[in-house]
């Protein structure tokens, strides 16, 4: 059927049909449902008010879209928040498609107040949210065909994008949506409960796989847009160093070259090249002869920090976390005492999509296409950078090849680049391309740290003393998340170690926050990545010199009340019978962690070939609450696992001489392969109906230190220094 | 600059380009055959592998004027193949993509495999796919999504 | 007594021959020594050459190639393969063209591959093998594709991928990369003399 003829009645009509949720931090959202209209010569298209259909789009053939307010760049949230939506609407799946939210306020994470991926929060947080959406588009959907049918709401119900009524009525969703918008919408309704879920908690395949399977997937890198030029920069060899001279006559000689100037930077200055292919910009930058002025910049240097991190960790730092009695470490004898120290690499994210960002400068107005994983605070940096106020910036968010947090910049320094550039090229749009050399190099790392560790154990061998020094940069310092370090104290630095469920009586953590100029940057898991290391692989310790069981050692020593850990451990236990049975030369390690409130406990199969750990099987036991899409939780532990890796890489390290990087490429700085990532992984998750939990980041943390605890096992040796440069 | 005939999925294309110009930045730019993808740069990371005359290259590293008259397939027109569309089934069928950045080459690099060796091995998956990263880290898919459509193909 | 001045003859006969003999033998010995010296210092600026990265990255004990000028494994886990030609889908010619592709700095030359496990001048820890070591690899024709001395002399001049150890083209930084000790052409003359000498090898092992 086709959709009635709308008038300007419709419109306010439309409009007044806005849904008004309030939720905590994020002021209002909006639901609208959207119907393509006939416009006529005689009537005016509506003025497009921004946003004027928020989430989702019934349309006439029966196709329902529903726009996600994430960015998808991976974690297959595109797929997720469609199937959390799509159940409360009992919509047909089948004519489901999704895309991606452009930047606006009503598109914000409901808890964090900016539009975001991170935090492990895209079904955390916006689970509630896009469920809402569902049952009140839905009961705006019954409401519209009970009216038709002059019977009662609660005379009808919906299944497959159809509302049944009495008498074999029936009407499908694309015939009720126009109806369905002039209704006010419900302040309340009813959510299902768990047995009434049709899709959530149910394996449902991404809906962005075929795309990604032939190519036609389109990533921020692939945007083209007529009369697109290409933009690299010659970024500084020493961050914040500035030109002092360039030459760039040969540069400039180069046909196809349209520019060559010096800009600011974030830190320092560079010089941006600017041409009609990507190969003729790389090509010339390669000819810039550039001076680079590195007057009064500090010039980090790997093996100097090592050494002022590791003397750093023999004081106490601020306190993080402090319970019992400080000096009780010093009453036990020294035989039952521990002295750990670890070190741990910088770490880029180097993402399969190399970092990019296409910004058109109109004048009064501009367009920027990017992937971003903070979509709303790089549309304020665009505008800021353009001399507009952020609505003038229309920000459409790109699919994006990886990110790992990448993407996620407080001073969104790409998109910056990409507009200062195109400043200067009006109505010209400018894609900026940051090649791999320029991202290995471009700093914003997961930071260097040492930790140093006091351990007193008690009779019962399990630790009644715990004194632990971490050194690191603060990721908040500088940014406009400053203001959450609490007494000197930036949490993402100790999150997993000073917050730790592990039953220790005495237990005093405490952290030094040095300055280094190297930008740093979260990184999948962020503080976990380390913490959790050092965590799980001296607890391993503790329990081999125990002569207990991993599993048992960990759940004796764990609080009561660290429920998702114990059932994870409890689960894990159950499902790796085969650690009981092992081919000689293979040893069996175990980890659990807790991050972002998802437990996990792996084991992992492990022997040694080729001087490498080989990893030939992980099993896994998840406590996330509700799995929403068991198949995508499932593909972020086998993956995560994977990407966790890259901790245990002969070259998972980023290190610096005299101020420079040493790495440029993959071939220097090198994640995991498909050799060394683990052969197979078996996912169990543990049954739940509490709300669900993030899956993107929890999976890292604990595949480094599960490995090295079975190497331990092989080599009798303790593995404390990142990365594993041999076994 | 100079003018290239490339046989490119089936057809006669033209460019004009410098002749040092990669194969991948003519695919992408010139042809607007964006499947393929710039990771590296440096043949590390396989997500710019296409065939030419049937062998599995990365073409972020060979420069057209070294082509010739060689057919090139791409990711675009791989399904045409029956291979390469068992291999794309497989692939969803499996669920293997997460970003899917790296998934052309992670294909491209799959079907040269399954069209050298019918009945893989995981050591010949392993050794066959080696040069390929995903840093999702996809790799437990696609070992299982590789025999899934190695059985598929008999 | 006639017999004694015959068997004087005999005897001065004899002894102008033992001499000359002994003289001839002399000369024959001392120049075959020499040869054998000059083999054998030809030889070492043969083995110079063999071991030189642009060489020997590819007669590898293990199942990867090296790269660079201090011949690191090559990146990317690529590997030998059953024909020292890589895998399928990660063979040689993914990367390696029939030239040089200097615009990316990778290099190329006709048929690129492995020499055989055969022909390995590295031991499996990645070290050179010693000067004999080499030189009976490379003599010994049920090794070395049995080439004679001929043969190897026109191995070394003439085989496109030993001609390009003095032809390797741009690395991805645009520099040159680094080429034999000695040229091509004293190349071929050492390997010449070496030949003409009888292909001596020093000993040890």
């Amino acid at each position: 059927m086709q959709p009635a003829l709308k008038g300007e009645n419709d419109l306010s009509l439309n409009r007044r049909s806005f849904l008004q949720v309030t939720t905590a931090a994020a002021g209002g959202l909006l639901v609208s449902l959207y119907l393509p209209r006939i416009t006529s010569a005689q009537q005016p298209p509506a003025p497009k008010v921004y946003p004027p259909d928020a989430f989702i789009h019934i349309a006439t053939d029966g196709k329902i879209n529903i726009t996600v307010n994430r960015l998808e760049f991976g974690q297959g949230v595109q797929t997720s928040l469609p199937m959390v939506l799509a159940d409360e609407l009992d919509a047909d799946w089948s004519q489901v498609t999704a895309e991606l939210a452009p930047a606006a306020d009503v598109y914000k994470d409901p808890l964090f107040g900016m539009q975001m991926v991170g935090g492990s929060g895209s079904i955390a947080h916006s689970f509630q949210q896009y469920r809402e959406l569902g049952a009140k588009t839905r009961a705006m959907l019954v409401a519209a065909a009970a009216d038709r049918w002059q019977v009662a709401a609660n005379q009808c119900r919906t299944e497959n994008s159809v509302v049944y009524g009495p008498n074999n009525r029936s009407a499908r969703y694309a015939e009720l949506a126009n109806d369905a918008a002039r209704k006010l919408v419900p302040d309340k309704v009813a959510l299902k409960n768990a047995s009434e879920f049709r899709l959530i908690g149910k394996p449902v395949k991404r809906l962005d796989s075929p795309a990604k399977c032939d190519g036609s997937q389109k990533f921020g890198l692939d945007l083209d847009l007529p009369g697109m030029k290409i933009a690299v920069v010659a970024h500084p060899p020493v961050f914040g160093a500035r030109v002092k001279t360039v030459d760039d006559r040969e540069a400039r000689a180069l046909a196809g070259v349209r520019d060559v100037f010096e800009m600011p930077l974030e830190k320092g200055t560079g010089v941006a090249v600017v041409a009609d292919r990507f190969w003729t910009a790389k090509r010339a930058r390669d000819l810039l002869k550039i001076d680079w002025d590195l007057t009064g910049l500090e010039r980090p240097d790997t093996a100097e920090l090592r050494a002022k991190y590791k003397q750093l960790a023999t004081t106490t730092g601020n306190v993080a976390a402090t319970r019992g009695d400080e000096k009780a470490l010093d009453r036990i004898p020294q035989p039952n005492r521990i002295v750990a120290e670890y070190e741990f690499p910088y770490l880029a994210h180097a993402p399969m999509e190399p970092l990019n960002a296409t910004v058109n400068f109109q004048g009064d107005k501009a367009e920027a296409w990017v992937p971003s994983q903070f979509q709303t605070m790089d549309q304020v940096i665009i505008a800021q950078a353009l001399g507009l106020k952020p609505d003038q910036v229309t920000f459409h968010t790109e699919f994006a090849g990886g990110g790992f947090g990448r993407r996620a910049t407080t001073d969104s320094h790409v998109p910056k680049e990409a507009a200062v550039i195109a400043k200067r090229f009006r109505d010209t749009p400018i894609k900026l391309i940051w090649t791999r050399e320029d991202d290995v190099r471009g700093g914003y790392y997961r930071p260097m740290h040492a930790h140093r560790i006091e351990i007193g154990l008690g009779p019962d061998g399990m630790p009644s003393a715990w004194r632990h020094v971490i050194v690191g940069q603060s990721l908040l310092a500088g940014t406009p998340f400053a203001m959450m370090i609490k007494n000197g104290v930036d949490e993402t630095a100790v999150e997993g170690t000073a917050d730790t469920s592990y039953n220790i009586p005495n237990f005093h953590v405490s952290v030094h926050h040095p300055t280094v100029n190297v930008p740093v940057l979260w990184w999948r898991s962020v503080g976990h990545t380390h913490n959790a290391f050092v965590m799980e692989t001296l607890i391993d310790e503790l329990a081999t010199r125990a002569r207990v069981d991993p599993i048992a050692y960990r759940k004796k020593l764990l609080k009561a009340d660290a429920k998702k850990l114990h059932s994870v451990l409890d689960l894990l236990d159950q499902k790796s019978a085969w650690r009981k049975n092992l081919a000689a030369g293979r040893a069996v390690g175990i980890s659990s962690h807790e991050s972002f409130e998802t437990a996990v406990a792996c084991a992992v199969e492990v022997s040694i070939e080729n001087k490498r750990p080989k990893i030939h099987r992980a099993t896994v036991a998840v406590n996330c609450g509700l799995a929403v899409n068991p198949l995508s939780v499932e593909s972020q532990f086998q993956g995560g696992l994977g990407f966790g890796v890259l901790q245990l890489m002969a070259q998972g390290a980023i290190t610096l001489k005299d101020g420079r990087v040493e790495q440029r490429n993959f071939d220097g700085y090198t994640p995991a392969y498909i050799i060394d990532a683990p052969s197979a992984v078996d996912v169990h998750i543990v049954p739940s109906t509490e709300a669900p939990t993030g899956c993107g980041e929890p999976p890292v943390p604990v595949i480094s230190p599960a490995v090295v605890n079975a190497l331990s096992i092989l080599t009798g040796k303790r593995y404390r220094t990142l990365p594993l440069v041999s076994v | 600059m100079a003018t290239f005939h490339l046989n490119i999925n089936g057809s006669e294309k033209t460019v004009d380009v410098d002749p040092s110009t990669p194969l991948l930045w003519v695919l992408r730019e010139e042809l607007k055959l964006t499947g393929t993808k710039y990771g590296c740069g440096i043949s590390a990371c396989g997500a710019c592998t296409v065939h030419v005359a049937g062998i599995a290259t990365r073409s972020c590293v060979v420069p057209v004027d070294l082509i010739g008259d060689r057919p090139i397939v791409t990711i675009e027109a791989i399904g045409k193949d029956p291979v390469g569309r068992a291999v794309q089934n497989a692939w969803i069928e499996k669920d293997v993509v997460q970003c899917g950045y790296c998934q052309s080459g992670q294909i491209m690099s799959a079907v040269a495999l399954l069209k050298d060796t019918k009945k893989p091995t995981d050591k010949n998956i392993e050794e066959s796919m080696g040069g390929n990263l995903c840093r999702c880290a996809t790799y437990v898919r696609i070992r299982e999504a590789i025999k899934r459509a190695s059985q598929q193909l008999g | 007594m006639l017999k004694r001045p015959q068997r004087c003859g005999v005897f001065v006969v004899v002894t102008i021959f033992a001499i000359c003999v002994s003289l001839s033998i002399t000369e024959a010995s001392k120049s075959r020594r020499e040869n054998q010296a000059a083999g054998l210092a030809a030889w070492d600026k043969v083995y110079s050459v063999l071991t030189s990265p642009r060489c020997i990255n590819c007669h590898t004990a293990t199942n990867y190639p090296q790269q660079g000028d201090d011949r690191h494994r090559h990146f990317a886990n690529v590997i030998r393969g059953p024909e020292g030609k890589g895998v399928a889908a990660l063979n040689c010619v993914s990367c390696h063209q029939e030239r040089n592709a200097d615009s990316t700095g990778v290099p190329g030359g006709h048929n690129w591959h492995l020499a055989p496990l055969s022909m390995q001048w590295q031991d499996l820890n990645d070290r050179p093998l010693s000067s004999s070591a080499v030189c009976r690899a490379v003599t010994d024709r049920s090794r070395n594709n049995n080439m004679d001395g001929a043969a190897l002399l026109k191995h070394h001049t003439e085989e496109q991928l030993v001609l390009w150890a003095w032809n390797p083209g741009r690395r991805p930084d645009g520099s040159l990369r680094t080429l034999p000790p000695i040229s091509h052409q004293e190349f071929v003359a050492a390997t010449r003399t070496w030949v003409e000498a009888g292909t001596p090898c020093p000993k040890g092992r």
